[in-house]
């Protein structure tokens, strides 16, 4: 007790001020944090319930059990072995090469990712490549003992051999519709490349096909509708989030040979190891030119162009955000402008999709809104990111793996939270990141700036996983288990045609109309479109 | 125990400011992060700039949440001790230590991306200068003139016989 006292005597309070004067600032800075946190919450969460969209994934398809499915390649090309990986088979030379870029650089995942990718439950029986080195490539590496694959010396050989339960088509444009009818025709199921027809008869033909034989699964190759955001998307489009979508922006910027699909052209090719007829099909009779064999993309005659191969993309991403269908007008321009090299498709391109009747919603007084552009600009001379914008009166969404939206500072609908300062129009209101496990409405300009750059999350379950493979997954289960793959022959449908109107919109400068209740084109009555479309004399 | 003051008592108060201020900064950092679930550092480790292989390391699925947890109980330590003045040198070190991690992470070289900061910064940056000023913190302990310290000092005084 006497220490005690002595302690307290020496103690005084300038001592115990001078000691413990330092906790209320600890307490204030403390407070301080948790207010802070507390009120941005409460802002977010404030944004989020007001916004109401609702992040979701698309829905996953069914388990791949039962007896393997039985799978034909048509066409091992170099989107063909990109399907094959994405089915489970890759050739020796690929996994060396990987192995190899491994061994050089350990990020590099791509083997990795390979070996950890599922199981699809199938068997690669049987082969069909015109060009022999190809075709041989392709028996070496999976004509072995857990495997049994034949080749065949056509794919009508190949789709009657009874050997294939369904077909995969990688082959030039010129030979999508004629294999898909023929395989449906025999109740072979088809996954086909895009765009899914070559021309606009074909189109028609198809889908007559399809709709005669319910049982064979048709599915085209726009992988991309596996991107997580696209759900999410829709889900606010649906919520008028963005209000009256007047113009949507799409593009293509390409830089490099590659882009401009230059494509190697393999030393061995000769008359004596590809089946030159066998490439040319209805296609114009020229002699031997391995040019046109392997860079078929640059000619009317094999390919579609921009508008062909890579409109496409960007026409069917957007029509499975906003299903607006067939553009009612479409006008075209461009030329070639960054490869003078003998090819007749453009190189640079811009297509008008005219939709009057389109609306995403208003939020302003009736009938003052109705009617959408979807504009799509591409060139090959440039790679400029631009990016993928869809531009309501309310806000703008920036459509990629991850989806931003950003309110308008004109918006009728956030014109209150605008001028209470609760939206600042230059941070997005919200964003969603298909790899993270959050959404995030108000975003600082950090987290924006790791966002834009792809680095703040990795994805789910630190696994990469490629579209391709959600798509040839998700057709499978849907001829295993039933369903609608979520690009069938409608959407096919509808992405050929409008890429077709493109075509024939550049070629002959005319703006192409179509009407929707006859189905047609009724631009350019009287003439053979078809011919105009792949008129090789018009570049 | 107590070494004659070969400080001024301006100099002295002025030394207790620094040491709470940046006790205010280390503290106000470590508790909004600990009440925002989501933050990570992830983003921060992965947009390194130097020292890249380490940084991914620490980013790494199987470390960050440990990562995360060790930065927020650090950046409590650091404030905590400092604004209290209870075992600042050791909360020093860690600052230091802490600090200096960010600044290796993006480091304003010439010829690296300076990335999201404000202001203008070759080699030096406010990073650095903290650090710094946590050396100045660790060589000159205030805590006995003012922090918690001064009690338990006046009680080892006092209880001596």
């Amino acid at each position: 007790m006497a220490t005690d006292k002595k302690l307290f005597a020496a103690f005084s309070r300038r001592d115990l001020l001078k000691s413990l004067a330092g906790i209320p600032v600890l307490g204030a800075v403390w407070a301080a944090g948790i207010d802070t946190t507390k009120r941005s919450k409460l802002e977010k969460d404030f944004l989020l319930e007001k916004l109401n969209i609702k992040a979701s994934p698309p829905p996953a398809s069914g388990p791949m059990s039962g007896d393997p499915l039985r799978i034909g390649l048509i066409g091992f090309g170099i989107r063909g072995e990109q399907l094959m990986r994405a089915l489970g088979f890759a050739t020796n030379e690929w996994v060396e090469a990987m192995s190899k870029a491994f061994m050089e650089d350990p990020k590099d995942k791509r083997l990795e990712d390979f070996k950890a990718q599922e199981n699809l439950n199938v068997k690669l029986t049987a082969i069909c490549d015109i060009f022999d080195v190809r075709a041989e490539k392709a028996l070496k590496s999976f004509n072995n003992e857990s495997n049994t694959c034949k080749r065949y010396e056509s794919y009508l050989d190949l789709i009657n051999s009874g050997e294939v339960d369904a077909v995969i088509i990688a082959t030039p444009d010129h030979w999508h519709a004629p294999m898909a009818q023929a395989a449906i025709e025999a109740g072979i199921h088809a996954y086909i490349e895009k765009p899914m027809t070559h021309t606009i008869g074909e189109t028609y033909l198809l889908r007559e096909a399809v709709r005669k034989n319910p049982k064979a699964i048709l599915a085209v190759g726009h992988q991309h509708r596996q991107t997580l955001s696209f759900l999410t998307a829709q889900d606010a489009i649906a919520k008028n989030t963005l209000g009256h979508i007047s113009l949507v922006v799409t593009n293509t910027n390409r830089n490099d040979g590659n882009g401009a699909w230059q494509y190697e052209i393999h030393p061995e090719a000769s008359p004596e190891t590809i089946d030159w007829n066998a490439f040319l099909g209805n296609s114009p009779s020229v002699p031997f030119n391995p040019e046109h064999f392997f860079r078929w993309r640059k000619w009317w005659a094999y390919g579609s162009g921009l508008s062909g191969d890579l409109l496409t993309h960007d026409y069917d991403r957007i029509n499975c955000v906003l299903k607006m269908g067939i553009p009612k007008y479409v006008t075209a321009s461009g030329g070639i402008y960054t490869h003078r090299d003998g090819r007749n498709v453009p190189d640079v391109m811009q297509v008008n999709m005219d939709f009057p009747e389109f609306s995403t919603g208003s939020s302003q007084e009736s009938g003052k809104e109705k009617g959408m552009t979807l504009v799509y600009s591409a060139t090959l001379g440039n790679q400029f990111d631009r990016g993928t914008v869809l531009m309501g009166h309310d806000g703008s969404m920036e459509l990629g793996n991850i989806l931003t939206i950003y309110a308008d500072p004109r918006s009728t609908k956030y014109k209150d939270m605008i001028a209470e300062g609760r939206i600042d129009p230059s941070v997005p209101i919200y964003q969603y990141d298909p790899t993270a496990d959050g959404v995030d409405a108000v975003t600082s300009a950090t987290t924006k700036y790791f966002a834009n750059k792809g680095l703040l999350w990795t994805y789910r379950d630190g696994k990469r996983v490629d579209s391709t493979f959600l798509h040839i997954r998700e057709w499978l289960s849907c001829i295993r288990l039933g369903g609608e793959p979520s690009c069938g022959i409608q959407e096919g449908f509808e992405e050929a045609i409008t890429a077709h109107m493109a075509g024939l919109s550049y070629k002959t400068g005319r703006k192409i109309e179509w009407d929707s209740e006859s189905e047609r084109i009724i631009s350019l009555p009287g003439e053979d479109l078809d011919a105009i479309l792949l008129d090789n004399s018009i570049s | 125990m107590t070494r004659p003051s070969l400080l001024s008592p301006p100099q002295t108060s002025a030394l207790v400011i620094l040491r709470i201020l940046i006790g205010w900064h280390f503290l106000y950092e470590g508790v909004i992060k600990l009440y925002s679930p989501s933050w990570t550092a992830k983003g921060y480790l992965l947009s390194a700039t130097y020292m890249e292989s380490f940084f991914h390391w620490l980013a790494s699925d199987s470390m960050i949440s440990t990562i995360d947890t060790l930065n927020i109980a650090a950046l409590l330590l650091v404030g905590v001790g400092l604004i209290l003045g209870f075992k600042t040198q050791v909360a020093s070190l860690i600052g230091i230590g802490l600090l200096l991690l960010y600044y290796f992470a993006h480091p304003p070289f010439p010829g690296y991306p300076q990335g999201p900061a404000e202001g203008s910064y070759w080699i030096i940056n406010k990073n650095l200068i903290e650090a710094a000023a946590l050396v100045v913190i660790f060589l000159f302990p205030t805590s006995i003139s003012f922090g918690l310290e001064r009690f338990f000092t006046k009680k080892e005084i006092q209880t001596q016989p």
